[in-house]
């Protein structure tokens, strides 16, 4: 006897019908073919518990093999795809069909502020630079204990929130201050920096710091809070954006 | 055609490939290849935690660490290779610590450790702490942290370059390592990558089974590309099923949750585990776990109206407790199922997971190309490679820790090998494999679709060589994956451009699937016994007398161009260990 599968429970499923007929609204652009981007819609069968990554999957797979996305883990971990769905930034792979009010159609486009490559596909270079310009990396002095640095479980606790950021960049590409001016630092970086100017282990705390509070660094966020909304990891965004001004003022971290 | 030349070139950028460029970029000029971005690895999807015996809770040393890989691995481990795995486990966790891994901490501020499946104290007498974690996203904080250091390091990245082939050329009868080839998926551009050392750090190629906690892109193009150009396959048999993947879907809840207390409970609430394991119960090891769930779902015990789930229960756990250690898992349990784990049992089912087979190497992480002959120049770490520390079934916990330790020496020794070596001549024409199997599916007129021929490769490889198997259904399989195999031949893809092509790329994928689960089918058919991973009902005993030995899969071509796979077998590595029965 095989190991069971899935077989049985997919057919009892199909005479369940649990399936709904659902359209995607989709921002179209391939440079290869036009200048311009266009809507186009695409009519899906798909159970209502399943992912928009599924679905955007089952038109690839089923009817336009040419529809452009990223993705990798599909559950929320690698953070490849990110989009705008029905007017919001989220992972497509987070997103369940039946909390979007599937009845209507639901779009999607390129998350903003980036630029677009092709389809759903924008260059992450710009959100990356941002990334890398903050000192991501702890930075230490003197002479390297033995074992493991200690630190207590409050301390460790102190930067938890800002640990848990993928880098899909649905914070960045939600704020208004970022889609009129793309020298901005943007959430994500500043959430990295926030990572490491409280980690009590490090001692770069002053220089990235002074790399936020340049004329494209903190007090450039507008608290909109839509940074906060849009990200798929539940990180306080905005909260941390605060700390990291507050710690501007006070040199205190 | 782009023609470049680095030093030593990395093929992945999940854990193992950028552990081993931290430490190649500062000897050797150093280029890394992904067909993603670094911080989309599927490393990132680990959750439990990175095994070492720093004995920081409680009494723990190497020596139990190796024993306990050697038996989870069903004595099919090369135990000089799980000695250096857990002796250099301590090292590798402090090292971490030092690049700023956030680990969660004991009150004594040192790195916290938490019980896994298989890891014991004093040899199987009790369940140990010995995995370093940090929440349930152990992963994500490597893979993180590893990025953070190649941007302090100013490692060189190539993201979205899908390595396509490996060049070898012969030089006075030594096969050398040439360099790669690979597509850049922005143009459609075709590279040439000329270096002196090349590591694949690829990954693994779950996305042949169907139920999967595998990212989509995890399709073993490092494999196929060594295995075309007549590089074996070790062990490609035994894969891993993990006991916890969600029900239907396969996402991975962490063995952690079990580390953490929980527990598995058949429909009559039964923990189950008590009868097949007494001592280590839901913690014994992954294989047994696996095999035991299925036991249970085909005597009728199942849950659900199908019978074809169980329960993983974790409502005994106070709600603090799983906020703090089990964040991410009981997220996916509320966002994918809808159900509240703080009240609610978790339904559950195996899921394909790791691949312990791979491209064979030696301690240092130099590619063989046969039992004992090294390739020169070409080097392997990680899931895509085969030390081999999992034998017939690794360890939880082993993984994060094997791309530590053998992608840091990988990365060394393929850097010190460059430093001394000279560039072998590229072969003529470097790149024609690779445009002629890209022009040849840009350009087809076929009439299979590869969507439709990945889901009846997913569908046969989960009915036919899963947790069970026997020769019927390895036979089945088979039959099946040579005529998926013909079918390929006439697939045709829709977007025909240059930019951002991923229907082109996603036939590639599939076609390195397709090869990847022959493999894996015939090496299963010849293994007449039941070890670790690899479970035959007809054969269920584990038999040391003939199949105490590595499978050494090759590929061969004969006259008139059609293939054929070779086995061939390579003995294991017995040091200090005598194989025993396994009991947990």
């Amino acid at each position: 006897m095989a190991t069971p599968t899935l077989e049985k429970v997919d057919s009892a499923a199909q005479e369940a019908s649990p399936y709904i007929t659902v359209v995607f609204r989709i921002r179209r652009f391939n440079p290869e073919v036009s200048a311009e981007a266009t809507w186009q819609d695409f009519a899906v069968e798909i159970d209502p518990k399943e992912r928009v990554l599924d679905g955007l999957h089952k038109i690839k797979w089923d009817q336009d093999g040419s529809l452009t996305f990223r993705r990798s883990c599909a559950h929320g971990i690698c953070g490849s795809d990110a989009m705008r769905i029905n007017g919001k930034n989220r992972l497509a792979c987070k997103t369940l069909i039946k909390d979007i009010n599937p009845s209507k159609p639901i779009t999607v486009e390129p998350i903003k502020g980036l630029t677009v490559l092709k389809d759903l596909v924008v260059d992450m270079e710009p959100f990356f630079q941002a990334y890398r310009d903050v000192m991501p990396f702890l930075i230490t002095k003197g002479n390297e204990p033995t074992r493991e640095r200690l630190q207590s479980a409050e301390d460790r606790e102190r930067f938890d929130d800002t640990t848990k950021c993928i880098l899909c960049a649905a914070c960045t590409s939600s704020c208004p201050v970022f889609w009129n001016d793309g020298q901005y630092f943007g959430p994500a970086a500043i959430v990295n920096a926030h990572r490491f100017i409280f980690d009590s282990r490090d001692e770069a705390g002053e220089q990235r710091l002074e790399i936020l509070n340049d004329k494209d660094g903190v007090w450039r966020c507008r608290t909109t809070f839509n940074c906060t909304d849009a990200c798929p990891r539940g990180i306080e965004v905005t909260k941390a954006i605060q700390e990291v001004k507050r710690a501007l003022i006070t040199r205190r971290f | 055609m782009k023609i470049h030349k680095y030093d030593t070139v990395i093929v992945g950028a999940g854990g193992a490939g950028m552990r081993a460029a931290i430490e190649s970029t500062k000897r050797s000029r150093t280029a890394v290849l992904t067909k993603l971005y670094p911080t989309r690895s599927h490393t990132g999807a680990a959750q439990g935690g990175m095994a070492a015996a720093l004995a920081n809770v409680e009494e723990d040393n190497w020596e139990w660490h190796t024993f306990d890989t050697i038996k989870g691995g069903d004595y099919l481990v090369d135990q000089d290779a799980a000695e250096i795995l857990a002796k250099e486990a301590i090292d590798a966790v402090l090292d971490l610590e030092k690049m700023g891994l956030p680990f969660n901490r004991t009150p004594d501020g040192t790195i916290d450790q938490r019980r896994f499946g298989g890891h014991s104290r004093n040899h199987g007498e009790a369940p140990v702490r010995r995995s370093c974690y940090a929440a349930d996203r152990t992963g994500h904080m490597i893979l993180q942290t590893l990025y953070q250091n190649c941007v302090k390091e100013g490692v060189e990245f190539f993201n979205e370059f899908y390595v396509l082939d490996q060049l070898i050329t012969e030089v006075d009868g030594i096969k050398k390592s040439a360099g790669v080839v690979a597509y850049e998926l922005a143009t459609g551009e075709i590279h040439v990558f000329q270096a002196k050392s090349v590591i694949y750090a690829s990954g693994g190629t779950g996305k042949f089974f169907k139920v999967t906690s595998n990212a989509h892109t995890l399709t073993g193009d490092g494999q196929a590309a060594c295995y075309r150009r007549g590089l074996p396959l070790e062990d490609m048999e035994f894969f891993q099923f993990h006991p916890t993947g969600i029900w239907r879907m396969g996402i991975l809840l962490t063995e952690g949750a079990r580390g953490e207390g929980g527990i598995l409970r058949n429909k009559d609430g039964e923990r189950f585990m008590e009868k097949y394991a007494p001592v280590m119960k839901d913690l014994a090891s992954r294989d047994v776990v696996s095999r035991s769930i299925y036991t249970e779902i085909r005597e009728g015990r199942g849950c659900g109206p199908e019978g074809d789930h169980v329960y993983l229960d974790l409502t005994h756990l106070p709600p603090e407790q799983l906020d703090a250690k089990l964040p991410d898992i009981t997220e996916f349990a509320r966002t994918y199922l809808g159900i509240e784990p703080y009240t609610d049992p978790i339904p559950i089912q195996p899921t394909a997971h790791y691949a312990m087979g791979g491209i064979p190497t030696n301690v240092e992480g130099e590619v063989l190309a046969d039992n004992d002959t090294v390739v020169p120049g070409l080097y392997a770490a990680g899931e895509v490679a085969c030390v081999s520390v999992h034998g017939a079934n690794r360890l939880g916990t082993n993984s994060l820790l094997d791309i530590n330790v053998f992608g840091r020496r990988a990365g060394i020794a393929a850097a010190e090998y460059a430093q001394k070596a000279d560039f072998v001549e590229l072969p003529e024409d470097p790149a024609s494999l690779v445009v002629e199997q890209v022009e040849r599916l840009r350009n087809s007129t076929g009439t299979e679709r590869v969507a439709e021929l990945r889901k009846e490769l997913q569908e046969t490889m989960d009915a036919n060589v899963m947790v069970f198997r026997t020769e019927q259904t390895i036979k089945t399989a088979v039959e099946k994956i040579a005529e998926l195999r013909e079918r390929y031949k006439n697939v045709s893809i829709q977007d025909k451009g240059k930019r951002f092509n991923t229907d082109l790329l996603e036939a590639v994928e599939l076609g390195n699937l397709l090869d990847l689960a022959e493999v894996m089918a015939v090496s299963a058919l010849a293994r007449k016994e039941s070890r670790g991973g690899h479970y035959r009902e007809d054969f269920p005993n584990r038999d040391d007398v003939n199949f105490m030995r590595h499978t050494m899969a090759y590929r061969e071509v004969d006259a008139a161009g059609n293939d054929s796979i070779r086995l061939d077998y390579k003995p294991v590595v017995q040091t200090r260990y005598q194989p025993m029965e396994r009991k947990y």
